[in-house]
């Protein structure tokens, strides 16, 4: 037993945490079940496996003032932070009254006045982005404790444009959270034709910032590696790098039926909402009752949201202004 | 007193950064070294936190500026040279000018290329962009050719609540000077007659436009009128002017210092065929620099790029002469 205290967090916090990765595995296996039947033009990109630490981003983050660029996995961040149901919904549908018109799609949302861009498939591009944002605000003397966080996969690290943007960040001590998912894979590829250091925590040294380690499948330890990271950085500490390992409990897309993960690997994980539920339950911070509420009130406003964007239509081609510049 | 092209560009910016509290220039060396061409010689004396040296990662800087731009900033990108931009293209085509039709979230940012050729520059210090950046969609991309213009036309840009790609031309730095700096009346998006003529057309831009008027100027001893169309920004293109034109002469040469596959002049002369076929008496044609990387050696580099004399080759052929 523990105390909510002893992770940094509220108990608010955890069971706001727990929640969001309760209701983006919902959420995920609606699309997913959506995508089989055809409903879904495109990809479906889900986050299984990686909720703990991507709910434990979000949760740490305070919308409205922090600003968030999500990766492909990071639907438990999203609606940690705040994303509304609707903006999945209708932007995986392809849905005019979503948030990208039917322009974009899938995981390619945000909104970026709202602190959350919409994300370019180039990986590593995000990372200097929301280095600009914080030196605009730093530059017009308005950062206060406000903070940013990027969120890479493994492959992500692979990219010149993440050396360079974590190098610039660096440089530049702006107050940011980099989070690399180490889910074992890129696509297909293994860590073993990724990258040749032992973990890649300890680039953290490289750039000359500080780095954290910790097992993405252990929820508390999540929240709690998050908040010292999110503090260390409102604090001056500049960036933060944060490594967690999980194995991605699915394909790359739902087309993919990730047969190239051998079996040992899938028989020696573990699913971190089993052990979020467990440690939610061991250490008093919600009841069984309490939990299976959650999970029904998560699958009621799942079932809610896609069934309001399902009867939205979708983009008219002679609607579109079909410009690229604004006026 | 005169003025020359780079100082009119540093001028605008230390406007810029005077009037407009929310401007910005980032970019590898800008600051108390003023830049590899002095365009912000002395600027971080007065603006400190406002004019910034970048570690040399183009594509960071871009991403940085973009995000900068999104939280309100205008900043402007100073490039070391147009060249290095590739390593940042992928911030600037995909993010930058994808971001205003994906997300409704205009991008207030100038990207300054230091362009084109000088002798001795050789392949990776001299080459032109413009044709690829305006190949995409949410991009301005704009060409100044006259000190007044790189001076009007830089504030104008950063103005501007769309990515605007600025490509200044190096060659014409230091040599190129006015008596006083007027702000150009012309908006971005007008191209202008720099010199009026009625037997043929040449639709070019930056420093190409010198080149050309040199070229009419030497035909005009033979009596042969060349009017020489500045396009000042190549995207938007100005087609009803260069329309207007050649419906005077009747006759089109497409000049520019760019590699000759596709790109600005293949752009002119298809809008023109396809618009105005009717208006022509003899074939349009172009003429580029040549199919290979720009050489090092000044004799290989004036060959390489179009100079008077091969202008007038094109122009005389034109002309059927």
């Amino acid at each position: 037993m523990v105390e909510a205290s002893a992770t940094g967090n509220s108990l608010e916090n955890i069971q706001h945490g727990f929640k969001s990765m309760i209701t983006s595995r919902m959420l995920e296996n609606k699309l997913s079940a959506l995508y089989k039947a055809g409903k879904i033009v495109g990809g479906v990109y889900l986050g299984k496996g990686q909720e703990a630490i991507s709910a434990a981003l979000g949760t740490v983050l305070q919308k409205g003032q922090d600003v968030y660029a999500p990766l492909i996995r990071d639907q438990a961040g999203r609606t940690a932070f705040g994303e509304e149901l609707l903006d999945v919904t209708r932007t995986y549908l392809g849905k005019v009254t979503g948030p990208m018109k039917g322009r974009d799609g899938n995981i390619h949302r945000g909104r970026p006045t709202e602190g959350m861009p919409a994300m370019i498939s180039h990986l590593g591009a995000s990372l200097s982005y929301i280095a600009g944002m914080l030196f605009a605000r730093r530059m017009r003397g308005d950062l206060g404790d406000s903070i940013g966080a990027a969120t890479f996969g493994d492959g992500a690290t692979s990219t010149g444009a993440f050396h360079e943007g974590l190098n610039l960040a660096a440089v530049e001590k702006l107050p940011m959270i980099i989070l690399v998912v180490n889910n074992c894979f890129a696509y297909s590829t293994p860590n073993d034709r990724q990258f040749a250091c032992a973990n890649l925590v300890s680039r953290a040294e490289g750039y000359g910032i500080a780095g954290h380690h910790v097992d993405g499948t252990d929820f508390l330890k999540c929240m709690e590696t998050m908040e010292a990271a999110a503090q260390a950085a409102r604090n001056g500490g500049g960036p933060q790098l944060v490594v967690a390992d999980v194995l991605r409990l699915c394909g790359h897309g739902e087309h993919d039926d990730a047969k190239y993960i051998p079996q040992e690997m899938w028989d020696q994980s573990r699913d971190c909402i089993d052990v979020a539920e467990a440690q939610m339950l061991a250490n008093n911070f919600l009841t069984q009752e309490q939990i299976d509420s959650i999970k029904s009130d998560a699958k009621a406003r799942v079932q809610e949201a896609v069934a309001i964007a399902q009867r939205e239509p979708t983009p008219d081609p002679r609607q579109d202004d079909w410009k690229a510049l604004g006026s | 007193m005169s003025i020359t092209y780079i100082e009119a560009i540093h001028q605008a910016q230390k406007e810029l950064l005077t009037e407009v509290p929310e401007v910005f220039i980032y970019g590898q060396d800008v600051g108390s070294f003023g830049g590899a061409f002095k365009a912000t010689q002395g600027l971080s004396d007065e603006f400190p936190d406002r004019v910034v040296d970048s570690p040399i990662s183009e594509d960071a800087m871009a991403g940085m500026v973009i995000g900068a731009a999104v939280e309100g900033a205008r900043p402007i990108l100073e490039m070391q040279f147009a060249d290095f931009s590739s390593v940042a293209f992928n911030q600037i085509v995909n993010q930058a000018a994808t971001h205003y039709y994906r997300t409704g979230v205009q991008v207030p940012l100038t990207v300054r290329l230091p362009s084109g050729g000088t002798p001795g520059s050789g392949p990776f210090h001299s080459q032109n962009m413009e044709s690829l950046y305006a190949h995409y969609p949410g991009l301005v991309v704009v060409t100044p050719a006259t000190v007044a213009d790189a001076y009007g036309m830089l504030k104008e840009a950063v103005m501007m609540d769309n990515p605007v790609i600025y490509c200044e031309h190096k060659f014409l730095y230091r040599w190129l000077r006015t008596d006083e700096l007027k702000y150009n009346a012309l908006p971005i998006g007008q191209a202008r007659i720099v010199r009026p003529g009625k037997h043929a057309t040449v639709v070019t831009y930056s420093a190409m436009v010198h080149e050309a008027v040199k070229a009419a100027e030497m035909l005009s001893s033979d009596g042969w009128e060349i009017e020489v169309v500045d396009l000042r920004s190549v995207k938007p293109i100005d087609l009803d002017t260069i329309m207007a034109s050649v419906a005077r002469t009747g006759r089109l040469l497409a000049l520019g210092e760019s590699y000759p596959w596709g790109g600005v002049t293949a752009e002119v002369v298809s809008q023109v065929v396809a618009e105005g076929f009717h208006l022509l008496d003899a074939p349009p044609m172009r003429l580029n620099s040549k199919d290979t990387p720009v050489p090092y050696h000044p004799d290989l580099w004036a060959a390489h790029r179009p100079t008077p004399e091969s202008i007038i080759v094109s122009l005389k052929h034109l002309l059927r002469l």
